[in-house]
């Protein structure tokens, strides 16, 4: 097992590296720089201005002091659009917050849809798996971009339960909108994985065997079914956690939550391309660890895989 | 055609005399298609999609530059839509006609969403089969590259793009459809490696067919059912990708607009109470989506071997 993950890690961290320097290269293709403004500053400012960036080196020495100050002192470097900040104090400042309702959202998610494919399944072609199948057609179709809007007008504008947007550590009815926006279509897809996959476990032969001996319903469905259930779910998880991080984005600039998506998506209108290059490496190494963990989690279940 | 039509029907008129037509698997799979009805549904949905796209323009009395002056400043209550003035959608906030912007915004978005997928099943499908045909090492280089682009987290590499290179229209196809070849290839490569040994393929290779020609002559046209339903399933996908950029105020620049820039802008201003600037949007979009996903599951259906 543990030369599985090193093996698994000597792949990630060259992948890693490798979405460093390509955002670096694009980065130094991209015309326009970030100090390129309306207002025309003198050649001397510029010049001083890149040479405090260290803009004037050549390519490889700039990718080098990038990859050497993230790897070593886990610097972003400094912001090109507000000096006073660094890359660094800008995602800090949004990372709590996302990761609370992200991580909320991801196990409503996955509890959620996991019950409802499995009640699905157990009351097969009943009144209860038509409603679970309808709901999750229903939430394919209700991304997180339309269901925040549509959460906002029925719950604040109309009923006026929850607030609107932003975002507070201590009081939970900030999280809900976000938690159920982020969260709606994911629940559907796995509700509906979790369906199909138990459907075809509980028509498998060890499942014949174990109600045959007389074994009680719900210990047959616990512990024989579930298990084997759960592998294309679990191969599922890597996607939905790169969706949700990507969607976290929508509910930053949405709910006005102020986690890293709103820095993103500010860096991205003002061409702060360091803050930009700094989130896209985070999400990028969160998203490899959470591959790495899912991939050992897999081999961990499912005894036929060999690592 | 090159074999003379007439000819062709005496002959097929000459078969089915001669002995009960057998069927084949095409008319088998359009049978299957038929039936199902949710595909049907979807199919028939689609298709007044399209059709709205297409010549919705024809009916717009007002173009989606045009100012209503006689609406601007009071859209909550002159803006609504009424079949009187011609703004059969309303107006959006700026006294637009919503109407013919949605209109252009249906346009932009099938376009995105179709010329995004087709480009990812061409470079999917060659990719994929490539790696298939040609197998060893070079199958394992790209495949390992495949997967590890995979685990990048692509919109925001699509945003970086797009911010970098400018928010063109071109740039998003491109952007778009570059990023989501991948699950193609995977597919792909795996119905290749199926049919690689299999006796029409050898006998091409023993006459000393080259092998890019293979690829392209005898292994893409027998890959083309399982493209199809995938190609299907991408489109919705592709949508909603642009969709998601265009909400977020990234994707497409005014005076073209898409779905996701029209949603956006709708959420943004229904507090003031000019709910049909969301529900028109929103409708077109959760239609069509609805429309693509029951016709690529029915396609699926009606394709799957499994099924036959």
């Amino acid at each position: 097992m543990i030369a599985f993950i090193l093996r698994r890690l000597a792949v990630a961290i060259p992948t890693l590296l490798l979405l460093i320097v390509f955002s670096f290269i694009l980065m130094h293709m991209a015309p326009g720089g970030p100090f390129t403004a309306e207002r025309a500053l003198p050649p001397q400012v510029i010049a001083n201005l890149e040479a405090q960036y260290g803009l004037n080196d050549p390519l490889w020495l700039q990718i080098w002091n990038y990859l050497y100050n993230i790897v070593v002192h886990f610097d972003f470097g400094p912001s090109f659009v507000y000096p006073d900040r660094t890359v660094n104090q800008l995602i800090a400042a949004g990372f709590p917050v996302t990761l609370t309702y992200g991580v909320l959202s991801f196990v409503s998610a996955i509890v959620l849809g996991v019950s409802l494919g499995v009640v699905a399944a157990i009351w097969h072609n009943s009144w209860v798996d038509y409603i679970a199948v309808g709901i999750s057609i229903g939430a394919q179709v209700l991304p997180n971009f339309v269901m925040a809007p549509l959460l906002v007008l029925v719950l604040t504008l109309w009923y006026g339960l929850l607030p609107g947007g932003g975002w507070s550590f201590s009081d939970p009815s900030f999280w809900i909108m976000p938690v159920i926006a982020l969260a709606t279509s994911y629940m559907a897809s796995i509700a509906r994985i979790t369906r199909s996959s138990m459907l075809e476990v509980l028509g498998s032969n060890h499942i014949r065997t174990a109600r045959a001996k007389g074994m009680p319903e719900h210990r047959v469905i616990i512990r024989h079914a579930l298990k084997p259930a759960m592998l294309p779910v679990i191969s599922y998880l890597g996607p939905v956690f790169v969706s949700m991080i990507t969607g976290s984005v929508v509910i930053d600039m949405y709910f006005s939550t102020g986690g890293i998506g709103k820095a993103f998506v500010d860096s991205a209108l003002n061409r702060d391309y360091a803050v930009m290059m700094g989130v896209t490496i985070l999400v990028g190494a969160l998203t490899i660890l959470f591959n790495l963990i899912v991939d050992v989690l897999y081999a961990w279940i499912d005894p036929k895989i060999r690592y | 055609m090159v074999i003379d039509e007439q000819k062709m029907k005496s002959l097929s008129a000459k078969l089915v005399q001669d002995e009960v037509r057998g069927r084949s698997p095409w008319a088998d799979a359009r049978k299957r298609f038929l039936n199902n009805k949710g595909a049907m549904l979807g199919l028939i949905i689609l298709i007044l999609v399209s059709v709205f796209a297409l010549v919705g323009g024809q009916f717009a009395v007002w173009s989606n530059e045009e100012l209503d002056f006689s609406v601007m400043g009071q859209v909550a209550q002159m803006g609504q839509p009424s079949f009187e003035n011609g703004h059969y959608f309303g107006t959006d906030n700026l006294g637009r006609d919503l109407f013919a912007r949605v209109v252009q915004g249906t346009q932009v978005s099938l376009m995105v969403g179709v010329v995004g997928a087709g480009i990812a099943v061409i470079v999917g499908t060659l990719y994929g089969a490539t790696a298939g045909y040609v197998g060893g090492r070079t199958d394992q280089i790209m495949m390992r590259t495949v997967d590890i682009l995979m685990s990048i987290p692509y919109m925001f590499v699509l945003i970086l793009l797009l911010v970098m290179f400018g928010r063109s229209m071109s740039m998003l196809f491109l952007g778009i459809g570059l990023i989501s070849w991948l699950d193609m290839s995977r597919i792909v490569r795996g119905q290749t490696l199926s049919l690689k040994n299999r006796e029409f393929i050898e006998a091409a290779r023993a006459t000393g067919v080259p092998a890019w020609k293979i690829i392209i002559r005898h292994i893409v046209p027998n890959l083309l059912g399982v493209v199809a339903v995938y190609a299907t399933l991408l489109v919705p996908l592709m949508i909603l990708t642009e969709s998601f950029i265009s909400f977020l105020g990234l994707g497409v620049q005014e005076p073209l607009t898409s779905w996701g820039a029209l949603i956006s802008e709708g959420a943004g201003t229904m507090n003031y109470g000019t709910l049909w600037q969301l529900a028109f949007p929103l409708f077109f979009f959760v239609i069509t989506l609805f429309g693509f996903f029951f016709v690529g599951d029915g396609l699926r259906d009606a394709l799957d071997p499994k099924e036959r």
